[in-house]
């Protein structure tokens, strides 16, 4: 994350060009995958020919009479200032223009609030900084995290196409089939987006909230957090991938498959030096954000990890604190529900023995044991 | 009236800094509001340009995601409560006792305390970036639960604000007692000049809303501190209760920016039209019904918090409504303007840049009120431009327009026509440059807060960065146009301007003297 000034200048200066031949000049909405994202972007266009209109009855009088009734082209003033009739008539004017905007906006409003007769239902969750998602019918579960390397965001290497939004598990949903999204949060505020599919719902701790969106197009629609929930609230994107039925059904048997099967083997006794090269992968994903490279931190919000007092104390309370979050700040959540016995021996491992150099560590049943306690 | 006079004579009064600091001068205090705010305004500004240095280009280059966002937390709060709402009241201190012939303001003690309570405020805000772990990167809007996880930067913003509330409650009682009270004899109420009037509104809506945000703050601290739960689900809190009760005074906020605004142009307008102001009743009436609107609308805010649809429906609703008095408003100043003998000194050329842009910020209002396009658009770069054009075009543009046109009664200087005219043409441009095309990000989709964006969002973002600086450097301009005023301005003429008709002009020699109104002018005709 900390790349020296010099550098952040130079990379500034050279990305000028090639920085940008991605670039659109967009002047629109992201044209919309659903019938009511249609029918909105419809509405909007109907207001914006409404105020075109209007702007040409009121920009057209001012511009004329800045024209016409200069002191300088010999324009004497009138006296009138008052005239009731008037007065009325551009009070009724607007109203009824109004009232004429506010029938398609109630209908459209209605129906964008319709959240019924879904086929699908996925949670997703907010946290600091990824989503979470829960198929609550089939059962599947995964977290989605921001899959753009450091090195793109720090200019050290060329940013694609994705920048910023990609992630490591997008959520996949049948096109075609009303998809109902529950949103919550686990920590503070942050709100699901995606515009391409025109949704975008608060996620607020706590709570749990609603929206529905029915895709009718197959692709792949990118949205970002919109709410700020702290530093890496532009780092938290949405991806939606809209697939044929089929590909969905076979997607969510190989998420099963994945579920059942863990990727290591729960009893096996691994070797710190491989249990230190996963888990640096798995610091890299969940823990730099806060505790940044090399576990040095950014004292006070977020405490260094090198020289830490829990991090090199008892290993039992190293592990409590990942486990279960920590009682006296939010911050640090609890990671047990979030990270498999594997990833939390090999994250110790690394912050114990790459990090620091404790030399203990733990093997993935003593997570087990511990979880089970 | 007389003792007060007797007890202010001029050789009573200590000279250099002591004279600011224990004046109760409503000119010496108006000045002193007017220079506070352009400070922090200029203090805001570098803020606004951190922001655009590092939105210049995606990937992160300048500044740190945290620090970013603590930029802009400062730059919003500074601009909102340091930079326009000060420059106002400094020009309610100046422009009211002159405008209806009292000698100063009600209570003078009171004022130098409203003023005084200003620097430490900026000092408790700047300062907080040097507090562990910096200043609260919450947004202006400061919603809770983020507010609890900040560190001791948030306390002092939000000690910052009850000092800056507790000014404004003092600032407003002042004004109204004033407006009440000490009008010239023959000066109703319906003779009042416009500008008069919106402050009288304006400072009732500071008084009914200035403390609901004091209770939201209050909240986030007793939350973060004393185990409250106000805004925490676990607790049985809410913390969509929050967003409530800051928009409840929010969304007043956002009028009590503007509403004077409206006075200042309708001064200007009439004065360099050689016109006197059209439909002034409705004027006023039009003023009333978008102060008391104002506090029905707060929730169009909050559209994607997932209210029932009926609330969105309602809010929806009363969010029109508002077009209608400000739709009318825009009327009666094309229709001041409509056969005038009309004439282009600096001050109407931004009255003019004023109504043109204020205008496209409510034509962007319009387009968010209907519910479910500002879901589409909540929370992007649409929403900042729409603000901007209201408050930057809108309610910037107005107080630059009163700066050049009473500057000449206030220092007896004219500043330099050209050069206020370069001034004009520069903000225009590069306010439009740095603003228009954020409309376009935001219907792209671009959240705001971010301090890094996807590569489709590059090209419009480099074009507004480079507007920005574009703007703050004319900005910079603009304090060389005024000191040179001030220092080597030619002496103004008794009348500068042909058309002007309010009491400060009328009955007041050039410079105003120190004390307005000694003995009350007779209006009774
Ligand atoms: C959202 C920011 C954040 C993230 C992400 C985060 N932490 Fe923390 N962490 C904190 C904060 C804040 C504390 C201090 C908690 C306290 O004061 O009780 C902390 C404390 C700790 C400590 C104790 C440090 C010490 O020695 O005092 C450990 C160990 C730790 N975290 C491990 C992790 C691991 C492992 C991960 C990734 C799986 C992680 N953290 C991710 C914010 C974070
Ligand atoms: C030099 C002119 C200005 C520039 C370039 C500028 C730029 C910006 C930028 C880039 C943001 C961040 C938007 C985001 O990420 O959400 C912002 C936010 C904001 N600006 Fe300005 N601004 C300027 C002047 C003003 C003025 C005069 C006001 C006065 C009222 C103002 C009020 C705000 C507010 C309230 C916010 C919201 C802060 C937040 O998100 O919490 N700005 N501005
Ligand atoms: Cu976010
Ligand atoms: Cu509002």
């Amino acid at each position: 994350m900390k790349v020296s000034f010099g550098v952040r200048v130079l990379s500034m200066l050279s990305a000028l060009t090639p920085g940008l031949a991605f670039a659109e000049w967009n002047l629109n909405f992201t044209p919309a995958s659903t019938l009511l994202g249609a029918e909105i972007q419809a509405v909007h266009d109907l207001v914006m020919w409404i105020i075109v209109v209007i702007s040409i009855v009121v920009f057209g009088a001012m511009f004329w009479s800045i024209l016409k009734h200069r002191k300088s082209v010999g324009h004497k003033a009138a006296n009138f200032h008052e005239n009731t009739t008037i007065e009325i008539i551009w009070t009724v004017i607007p109203i009824v223009i109004l009232v004429a905007m506010a029938f398609p906006a109630t209908r459209l409003l209605l129906a964008t609030r319709d959240s019924s007769a879904s086929d699908i239902t996925i949670k997703a969750t907010g946290y600091q900084w990824r989503w979470g998602y829960e198929y609550l019918d089939e059962g599947v579960k995964f977290y989605s995290t921001l899959a753009t390397p450091r090195s793109q965001i720090d200019g050290v290497t060329e940013k694609t196409s994705t920048y910023l939004l990609e992630v490591d598990n997008p959520v996949v949903v049948p096109v075609g089939k009303k998809i109902r999204i529950l949103t919550t949060a686990n920590d503070v505020i942050h709100s699901w987006a995606v515009p391409g599919l025109a949704v975008k719902q608060d996620a607020i701790p706590g709570f749990i909230r609603d929206i529905a969106f029915k895709a009718e197009t197959v692709g792949t629609y990118r949205g970002q957090c919109s709410e700020l929930c702290g530093k890496e609230h532009g780092f938290m994107p949405i991806v939606v991938e809209v697939v044929s039925e089929e590909d969905y059904q076979s997607w969510i048997q190989a998420k099963l498959t994945v579920a059942g099967a863990p990727s290591f083997d729960p009893n096996k006794s691994y070797s710190v030096t491989e249990l230190v090269a996963a888990g640096e992968q798995v610091y890299n994903a969940n823990c730099v954000a806060c505790h940044q490279a090399g576990g040095v931190g950014m004292p006070p919000t977020f405490p260094a990890i090198k020289g830490g007092k829990i991090a090199t104390g008892s290993i039992q309370g190293h592990l409590d604190i990942i486990l279960n979050g920590s009682a006296k700040n939010p911050m640090m959540a609890a990671w047990g529900p979030i990270l498999s016995d594997m990833d939390l021996a090999a994250v110790i491992a690394y912050q114990r023995n790459g990090i620091n150099s404790t030399g203990d560590f733990l093997q993935p049943a003593d997570i087990a044991a511990a979880r089970s306690e | 009236m007389e003792a007060a006079h007797d007890h202010n004579h001029d050789h009573h009064e200590p000279t250099g800094i002591m004279r600011y600091v224990t004046t109760t001068n409503h000119k010496d205090i108006g000045s002193m509001y007017l220079w506070f705010s352009f400070m922090m305004f200029l203090v805001g500004g570098v803020m606004a340009l951190v922001i655009r240095a590092e939105l210049f280009q995606p990937g992160l280059q300048v500044v740190e995601p945290e620090f970013f966002n603590q930029m802009t937390t400062l730059h919003g709060l500074i601009m909102v409560f340091g930079a326009i709402m000060p420059a106002f009241v400094g020009f309610a201190n100046w422009q009211i006792p002159m405008m209806i012939g009292a000698p100063d303001m009600a209570f003078p003690r009171m004022n130098n305390w409203s003023f005084w309570l200003l620097p430490p405020a900026g000092i408790l805000l700047m300062g907080s970036l040097l507090a562990p772990g910096g200043a609260g990167g919450v947004g202006w809007t400061m919603y809770a639960p983020l507010t609890i996880q900040q560190g001791m930067g948030m306390d002092m913003m939000i000690f910052a604000i009850h000092i800056l509330g507790m000014s404004s409650i003092m600032g407003s009682i002042n004004i109204i007692t004033t407006i009440l009270n000490m009008r010239a004899p023959g000066m109703t109420m319906m003779k009042m000049p416009l500008f008069v009037w919106t402050w009288l509104i304006t400072a009732y809506l500071l008084v009914a809303s200035m403390p609901v945000l004091a209770g939201a703050v209050t909240m986030t601290l007793t939350d973060r501190h004393f185990g409250t739960h106000f805004f925490n689900a676990a607790g049985g809190g809410d913390p969509v209760l929050y967003q409530h009760i800051f928009w409840f005074f929010g969304h007043p906020e956002v009028y009590i920016i503007a509403i004077p605004a409206f006075g200042v142009i309708s001064e200007v307008i009439p004065t360099f039209s050689r016109k006197p102001l059209f439909g002034y009743a409705s004027m006023v009436y039009a003023t009333g019904s978008i102060a008391i609107l104002s506090f029905l609308v707060w929730a169009h805010h909050m559209y994607t918090v997932g209210m029932p649809v009926e609330a969105q429906l309602y809010y929806m609703f009363a969010t029109m409504l508002i077009a209608i008095p400000t739709g009318v408003k825009v009327f009666n100043w094309v229709a001041t303007m409509w056969k005038g003998s009309m004439s282009f000194e600096t001050p109407m050329l931004f009255a003019q840049g004023f109504l043109f842009l204020f205008t496209i910020g409510g034509f962007t209002g319009i387009v968010l009120a209907v519910t479910p396009i500002d879901i589409q658009l909540h929370d992007t770069y649409y929403v900042v431009a729409h603000f901007h054009y209201v408050m930057v075009a809108g309610a910037l543009f107005a107080a630059f327009a009163g700066v050049y046109y009473w500057l000449p009664k206030w220092i007896g200087k004219m500043y330099d026509e050209r050069l206020g005219k370069i001034h004009f043409w520069l903000s225009l441009t590069f306010f439009n440059v740095t603003f228009f095309v954020q409309h376009f990000l935001g219907l792209a989709g671009m959240p705001r807060r971010i301090p890094d964006y996807a590569l489709q969002f590059a090209d419009w973002n480099m074009v507004s960065s480079i507007g920005a600086f574009g703007f703050g450097l004319s900005q910079v301009f603009f304090l060389y146009v005024l000191l040179k005023a001030i220092r080597s301005g030619e002496k103004a003429p008794e009348m500068p301007w042909e058309g002007a008709t309010t009491l400060e002009w009328t009955h007041l020699p050039t410079p105003a003297p120190y004390h307005s109104f000694e003995t009350p002018p007779d209006l009774r005709s």
